[in-house]
């Protein structure tokens, strides 16, 4: 029997790898939205989970809301992708360094 | 309660969205050329808004009704009162921004309907009573902020701060996410009311997982130390005016925020979170203090200042009482307006072609632009902390919460680490007072931004203490229409 238990580590487990998808990634900036919607994507799969799990609707209207956020997210996101790429001509995690200090 | 009802408690905000949606089609249907007649519209809206929520934080509005939408949304004084420091922070960011991307000849229309957008998100967050409002309000915010960070197109430092701003503001609303995910789980209810109600007898292990991660997301948004580093690149590399809108309005929603959601929805469990909030806030004090010292760049400089600054503020929250938070608010007032006067400051640096923006370039300021040297004085001593100037009352307000809540040791810490801040504020003085003058600031300011660092200039020059008393009283009906529960 699969229970919630099982659900949380699951989205657990896509959450942390999310994280270290930002933070271990050097190469590039795509790979970093991914990431992005893969934290996002754990959430949802712990809202609905609980959702079912305490008999609830409040966290699937939730799950829908994070869903409409992610996609304008990813939109913007790679709106702000083109732009940084068209003044840079490369989009390398290692490049992202005109201010330091 | 009716629809009818909860739609008049949200009044202010239907203007913003209104306003904004129909800016945002004159700005698609007429181009860049209506940009400065959007700009004015922009402002009326904000104007209007602000007009509405006056009222009801000069009468201290609280209990249930200001409750709209079911416990989504809250009216009451403390929304309102961190509502108008918000609007007025974007107020001021539309005043000055159109001279400034005018001489850079890239005035766009989408700007003022950018601000109106994350204003109206901001002022969702701070009315949130409810962990679905308070995301997409948090994110109305962010994703109208990421686009202002990076309209500048072809500059290469916008871009990127853009960029940095991105990824780092969805990262925080991952982590912020997974803990309110959390929280609805162990708590079984997305309602600040009824997690309230939940954490009363004390915090479950996946209770404290879901805070803590909220508290870490919150952080982020707010720049709080250890999760400060975005701070100083974006502040660089974004457009001045757009700094000075992202230095004021978004730190203020923030925090309102923190104050719910640790005082309201986690209040009965405050030795949980106050160990966190401490540690940000030593942590944010030292950094903000130290990192400043060695750097070059005002705009860098300034944003090592508001992580300080925000320290300060988090050891009002600290104290987790009502005289804590009406201090908090209090803190924020007088930040905002030092905030906007010091970035205003830094527009009108300036040489014939455009701006300067380095610590060497302001040397000998006092010789060839003696007014803009006198009032960034007395903005740098006042964002230290230095009695007669308005900055020190914030400060003291702070400490005396902290002090009544038995956190003596917190606020000892805090008073040393400002003296260690007080150098590089002075550091400043001494360049503009005593260095050889360079000779770089030469070109002629605006009038509206010499009025706008006149109006600063003089509410935090010791002609501010004629407010303390009426700012004190707004910000104690402010905390007490809070439903702290303990």
């Amino acid at each position: 029997m699969i229970g919630i238990e099982h659900y949380v580590v699951v989205s657990s487990i896509l959450f942390v790898l999310g994280v270290l998808g930002i933070f271990l990634n050097r190469k590039n900036i795509i790979v970093i939205l991914m990431a992005i919607e893969l934290i996002l994507l754990s959430v949802n799969l712990n809202l609905v989970a609980f959702s079912a799990y305490l008999n609830d609707l409040t966290g699937q209207v939730f799950a829908m809301f994070v869903l409409t956020v992610a996609a304008a997210e990813a939109a913007i996101g790679l709106a702000i992708l083109v732009t940084y790429f068209r003044s840079r001509g490369t989009i390398a995690v290692d490049d992202v360094n005109r201010m330091k200090g | 309660m009716d629809l009818a009802t909860s739609l008049s408690l949200i009044v202010p905000e239907i203007i913003l969205a209104v306003s904004g949606l129909v800016l945002l089609l004159l700005a698609a249907w007429g181009g860049d050329k209506g940009a400065r007649v959007i700009s004015v519209a922009a402002a009326i809206a904000l104007g209007g808004a602000f007009a509405l929520v006056a009222p009801s934080v000069c009468a201290g509005a609280s209990g249930p009704g200001t409750v709209a939408f079911g416990g989504q949304f809250r009216a009451d004084a403390f929304a309102g009162l961190a509502k108008l420091m918000i609007f007025a922070a974007a107020g001021a960011a539309l005043v000055v921004a159109p001279r400034f991307f005018e001489r850079a000849g890239v005035m766009r229309a989408e700007f003022p309907v950018l601000v109106l957008f994350a204003t109206l998100g901001m002022s969702i967050m701070v009315s949130a009573g409810d962990l679905v409002s308070l995301y997409i309000g948090l994110e109305l915010n962010s994703l109208a902020a990421y686009v202002l960070a990076a309209i500048l197109r072809d500059d290469e430092r916008s871009a990127e701060a853009g960029l940095k701003y991105f990824v780092l503001g969805a990262l925080a609303s991952g982590i912020l996410l997974f803990g309110m995910s959390l929280t609805y789980g162990f708590a079984g209810t997305t309602n600040f009311g009824g997690i309230a109600v939940a954490v009363s007898d004390g915090l479950s292990t996946g209770q404290l997982f879901g805070l803590t991660f909220v508290l870490a997301g919150l952080a982020f948004k707010i720049s709080a130390a250890p999760f400060h580093m975005w701070t100083p690149d974006v502040y660089e590399g974004a457009p001045t005016p757009v700094t000075m809108f992202f230095a004021s309005a978004p730190k203020v929603a923030a925090i309102a925020l923190l104050a719910r959601v640790t005082l309201e929805a986690f209040g009965s469990q405050d030795d949980a979170w106050r160990q966190i909030v401490i540690f940000a806030a030593l942590l944010s004090i030292v950094i903000g203090a130290l990192g400043a010292i060695g750097q070059q760049n005002v705009k860098r400089l300034l944003a090592y200042s508001s992580i300080n600054n925000v320290g300060f503020i988090l050891i009002g929250l600290a104290a987790g009482t009502v005289a804590g938070a009406s201090a908090m608010m209090v803190y924020l007032a007088i930040y905002v307006v030092m905030t906007i006067g010091s970035f205003v400051a830094v527009l009108l640096m300036r040489d014939a072609d455009g701006k300067v923006e380095g610590i060497s370039d302001l040397a000998g300021l006092s010789t060839t632009r003696p007014a803009l040297a006198w009032a960034l004085m007395a903005l740098m001593f006042s964002l230290a902390g230095i009695p007669p100037l308005f900055g020190f009352w914030g400060k003291f307000v702070v400490f005396q919460a902290a002090v009544e809540a038995d956190l003596v040791a917190l606020a000892a810490i805090g008073i040393a680490a400002s003296v260690i801040g007080a150098f590089y504020y002075i550091k400043i003085v001494k360049v503009m007072f005593f260095d050889e003058p360079a000779g770089t600031v030469t070109g002629e300011g605006d009038t509206p931004h010499w009025a706008l660092l006149a109006i600063c200039a003089v509410l935090i020059s010791p002609l501010g203490y004629l407010l303390t008393g009426w700012l004190g009283g707004l910000a104690d009906m402010a905390a007490a229409s809070l439903a702290i529960a303990f």
